[in-house]
């Protein structure tokens, strides 16, 4: 109670909204290259072993220039992963010293997974020039178990932030009794472990998709495009309506072990039965909303399967203990564009299998192939909005129910913080920007030499052009002193090796 | 006692760091000094090509570290990280400037992009091991302790700065050896010898600096000297010298593969060295590994998970390290990425 009052108190510390525009900034970041790190390696064995498969080289060259833009984002997905650590002790402090025995072995997992990850990775991109088809191709088979290995350590620690478990409070309030085994897997676990999981390889599969649907609409409609566009596409497709399903259940998950954060997310301010549904719109502290759409009775049905489901609302907890109405209106227009955004896509794969069911084709509509194009970026909106949902709605919690996060927030002062932030935009939007310049520019050196290919004009040597260069021969050093000629061996296999 | 075993499994995975991550810091260290665009242009392949498949492994050991000691020491991540945060966000940023800039560099053909990534990621390879080191020096000399607010005084210390050179003299060191090992595997001797002269300098550099660093610390960090120079402490400094010297020897003879080993072997006793200094303490003089240890379940736990990451991740590395020191790792080129280019399986048997 006491500690309640205190807080109650409007003085959170200065730090604390730089400390969270930092934490809510870098994660962001991050989360855009994760579908692809854990869900484009599997795509890309996908079409590496049809190439195999059907000995089709088209297939095999997709998977060889998708391993190529792996090798890109996989970096720019350790440095920007590397940040999150930091800050995991140079912002909240207070979380890792309390709480970083309960919680933190879910992360010595994803450490280990990430070693492994990061070396399958390095011997399957730079397997392919020497490696036998057979042996490379079998290297790269663990990848995206590893991925599922380090999703899974970061997704514990998450899940136990929204429902603590395994451990007990001593006297002065301190963590004792560690029970590991049920700190790892707390309830919202299984749901929120799943939901990514899917997540993760609907939106990577869209992304990629939608690459081929541009060259699509544009004209370009060769094999080439057309498998780099199913393959990718199937598996989204086939994730989509399973999604759908995973996010139903998440959310009455939520509504049994975080009440007041499914209150935020559908603006519930009293508790009732009976209650209606509002999408979108706005939660004001009086507790009235405004705007939106109100469809009577289907929240509780959503809730429970009946009208009769009582749903609990914000005001039945303290003002201290619950978002603001701000946070919960954020919350829950996050969480209503995450289902539209879902809903649509699940249109969309269903589209793609009634024609291919019925057709055998693909859809001639260019109202398809225009929705195509767009869905990966709708996904990777709708992963931003789940995480906004998520940490949001557990608000003003960073451990639910047992530990605020102005507890856990550093004492550095607040204007150092803001430099701080400063300074990590620029060199964000930076690395971001030049992330998203190299991959145009592969883009169009592949196009490029496509077009040479097509009409038949020599293809002049190899160089070194994907970040990671050629290391084969002494043949392609450039040499000392004329460095005119920067590549010049062409096949350069062997000859260099002492 | 699990504490103990956790607080040295900390050490090895520190020690992993300085070798690994430090090659790579050095490499950066000599990109930078390599010269103009076209005097540096070889040194800067060598780099490039010998650096690309492993540098993600060398820095997850980072990840490893943290790891442990939130988990493991929480108060003592948490001492560290609220005294250290200046040069502890600088390193971040270093980081992410420092990767990105290795990893964009090959991908622009003009030189004004080259020379900018470039830049980026060679002083951040300057910058990063100093924070690292100072921070460390800061922990050393005990001017950290529960509640220790963030200062400058924390880090700028002499004993911060002798560590804080000391990083870096140490990484160029390592760089130099590796490179000058990977020129021979690229088939460029010119390059060979270009590194191995920077090698001893910089190995001349790292013995200097550490008999000062020795020096300092007795008086600034009192503790840490008694155990340089007394017990298991002294064994390791012993060691680090007798490394040194056959490292200085090594250099001087037609170039071979032992170098490499003697001189991790300077680094690894050296690091070692300091922590066997620090025992009992995690934080001389405040903080112990008893008191700073985690639940015992955790703990135990914990030395489970490093068991099985021993047994799962020590194999992949060595997988890697073997398939790329026997040329087995070879990027993708352009013709590869092209469309009818060779197949990648058949020119390969054929190889
Ligand atoms: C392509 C991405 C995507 C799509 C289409 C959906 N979601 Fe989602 N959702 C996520 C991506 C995501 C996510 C980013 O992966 C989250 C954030 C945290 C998490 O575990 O998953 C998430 C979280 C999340 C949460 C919050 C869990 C919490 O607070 O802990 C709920 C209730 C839902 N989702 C429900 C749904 C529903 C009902 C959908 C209906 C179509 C849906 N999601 C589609
Ligand atoms: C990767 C996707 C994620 C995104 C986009 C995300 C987003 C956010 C946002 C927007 C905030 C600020 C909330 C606010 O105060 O308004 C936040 C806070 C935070 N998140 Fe997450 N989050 C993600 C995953 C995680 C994970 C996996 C963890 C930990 C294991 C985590 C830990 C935290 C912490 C410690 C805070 C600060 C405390 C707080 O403000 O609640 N987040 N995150
Ligand atoms: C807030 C906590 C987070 C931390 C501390 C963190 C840390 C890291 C680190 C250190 C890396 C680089 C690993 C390497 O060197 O290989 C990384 C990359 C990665 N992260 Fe995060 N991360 C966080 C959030 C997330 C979330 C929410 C996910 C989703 C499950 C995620 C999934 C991944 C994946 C799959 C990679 C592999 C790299 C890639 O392919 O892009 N991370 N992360």
């Amino acid at each position: 109670m006491h500690t309640t009052v205190l807080l109650l108190a409007a003085d959170a510390p200065a730090q604390l909204l730089p400390a969270r525009q930092l934490m809510a900034f870098t994660l962001a970041s991050h989360i855009i290259l994760v579908p692809m790190g854990v869900a484009l390696p599997f795509i890309t064995l996908l079409m590496h072993y049809r190439g195999i498969r059907r000995n089709d080289p088209t297939a095999l060259l997709l998977a060889r220039r998708w391993s190529a833009v792996m090798a890109v984002q996989f970096a720019v997905g350790v440095v920007t992963g590397t940040v999150l650590s930091f800050e995991f002790g140079l912002l909240w402090p207070g979380l890792m010293g309390k709480w970083g025995d309960v919680f933190g072995i879910g992360f010595g997992v994803e450490a280990w997974a990430f070693f492994l990850e990061a070396v399958l990775i390095a011997v399957y991109l730079y397997g392919w020039r020497r490696l036998k088809p057979r042996t490379h191709f079998l290297l790269g088979l663990p990848l995206p178990a590893a991925a599922l290995m380090g999703t899974f350590g970061i997704l514990a620690a998450n899940s136990w932030m929204n429902t603590p478990r395994g451990f007990s409070l001593d006297s002065a309030g301190n963590p004792v009794d560690v029970n590991v085994w049920k700190a790892l897997f707390t309830p919202m676990f299984g749901p929120q472990y799943w939901h990514f999981v899917v997540a993760m390889l609907l939106t990577a599969g869209y992304v990629v998709a939608g690459v081929y649907a541009v060259g699509w609409l544009r004209g370009r409609r060769d094999h080439y495009h057309r498998l780099g566009f199913t393959v990718p596409f199937t598996v989204a497709a086939v994730a989509t309506p399973v999604q759908f399903f995973l996010g139903d259940s998440i959310a009455r998950k939520v509504f049994h072990e975080q009440p007041v954060k499914f209150a935020a997310m559908e603006i519930v301010w009293k508790t009732d039965t009976h209650m209606p549904e509002y999408l979108f719109g706005r939660l004001h502290p009086d507790g009235t909303v405004t705007g939106g759409i109100k469809i009577p009775q289907l929240d509780s049905i959503l809730a429970g399967f009946s009208p009769d489901t009582e749903v609990m609302g914000l005001s039945s907890v303290p003002a201290s203990d619950r978002p603001n109405a701000t946070q919960a209106t954020i919350a829950h227009w996050a969480f209503d564009l995450m289902v539209v955004i879902g809903s649509v896509l699940a249109l969309l794969a269903l589209w793609y299998a009634v024609v291919w069911l019925r057709h055998r084709r693909l859809p001639a509509s260019k109202w398809f192939w225009r929705s195509a194009a767009c869905a990966g970026v709708a996904s990777v909106v709708a992963v931003e909005c789940g995480w906004v949902t998520t940490e949001v709605g557990r608000q003003p919690w960073i451990v639910y129910q047992n530990m605020r996060v102005a507890e856990a927030v550093t004492a550095t002062r607040s204007t150092t913080l803001w430099i701080m932030f400063g300074l990590v935009i620029v060199v964000y939007v930076f690395v971001f920007g030049a992330f998203l310049a190299v991959l145009l520019k592969m883009r169009t050196r592949w196009r490029l030499a496509d077009a040479q290919q097509g009409a038949g004009s020599p293809v002049e040597a190899p160089e070194a052009d994907t970040p990671y260069g050629p290391r084969s021969s002494a043949a392609s050093v450039p040499s000392g002193s004329s460095g005119s000629s920067g590549s010049s061996g062409s096949s350069g296999s062997g000859e260099g090796r002492p | 006692m699990t504490a103990d075993v956790i607080a040295f499994v900390l050490l090895l995975a520190v020690t992993a760091y300085t070798c690994a991550g430090g090659t790579d810091y050095g490499a950066g260290f000599w990109d930078l000094t390599a010269g103009g665009a076209e005097r540096g242009k070889r040194p800067r392949w060598l780099i490039d090509h010998a650096m690309a498949p492993v540098w993600e492994v060398n820095n997850v050991w980072l990840i490893f570290i943290f790891v442990i000691m939130w988990t493991g020491f929480p108060v003592f991540f948490q001492t560290v990280f609220s005294a250290m945060w200046v040069p502890l966000a600088l390193a971040a940023v270093g980081m992410v400037l420092r990767g990105a800039g290795f990893a964009f560099r090959k991908a622009s053909r003009r030189l004004a992009g080259r020379r900018l990534f470039g830049t980026v990621f060679a002083v951040s390879s300057l910058v990063t091991p100093f924070f690292l080191g100072a921070a460390v020096g800061g922990i050393a000399s005990g001017r950290v302790a529960l509640g220790t607010e963030a200062s400058a005084r924390a880090w700028s210390n002499p004993t911060s700065l002798m560590f804080g050179l000391l990083a870096v003299a140490t990484t160029a060191f390592l760089g130099a050896v590796f490179l000058s090992g990977d020129a021979r595997r690229f088939g460029a001797p010119d390059l060979v010898d270009h590194f191995r002269g920077r090698a001893l300098a910089a190995l001349a550099a790292v013995a200097v600096l550490a008999v000062v660093a020795l020096f300092v610390t007795r008086t600034d960090a009192p503790h840490v000297w008694y155990g340089l120079t007394h017990g298991m402490g002294l064994l390791f400094v012993l060691s680090a010298a007798a490394a040194t010297f056959a490292t200085a020897w090594l250099l001087l003879r037609p170039p071979g593969t032992w170098v490499r080993v003697t001189a991790v072997g300077v680094v690894a006793a050296a690091v070692l060295a300091w922590g066997m200094a620090q025992r009992p303490y995690l934080i001389p003089t405040s903080l112990t590994v008893a008191d700073a240890a985690g639940a015992p379940s955790t703990l135990t736990w914990l030395a489970f998970v490093t068991l099985v990451a021993l047994v799962i991740v020590a194999p992949a590395v060595v997988l890697l390290y073997w398939l790329d020191t026997h040329g087995e790792l070879e990027s993708l080129t352009d013709a590869d990425l092209r469309r009818g280019g060779t197949e990648p399986g058949k020119s390969a048997d054929g190889g």
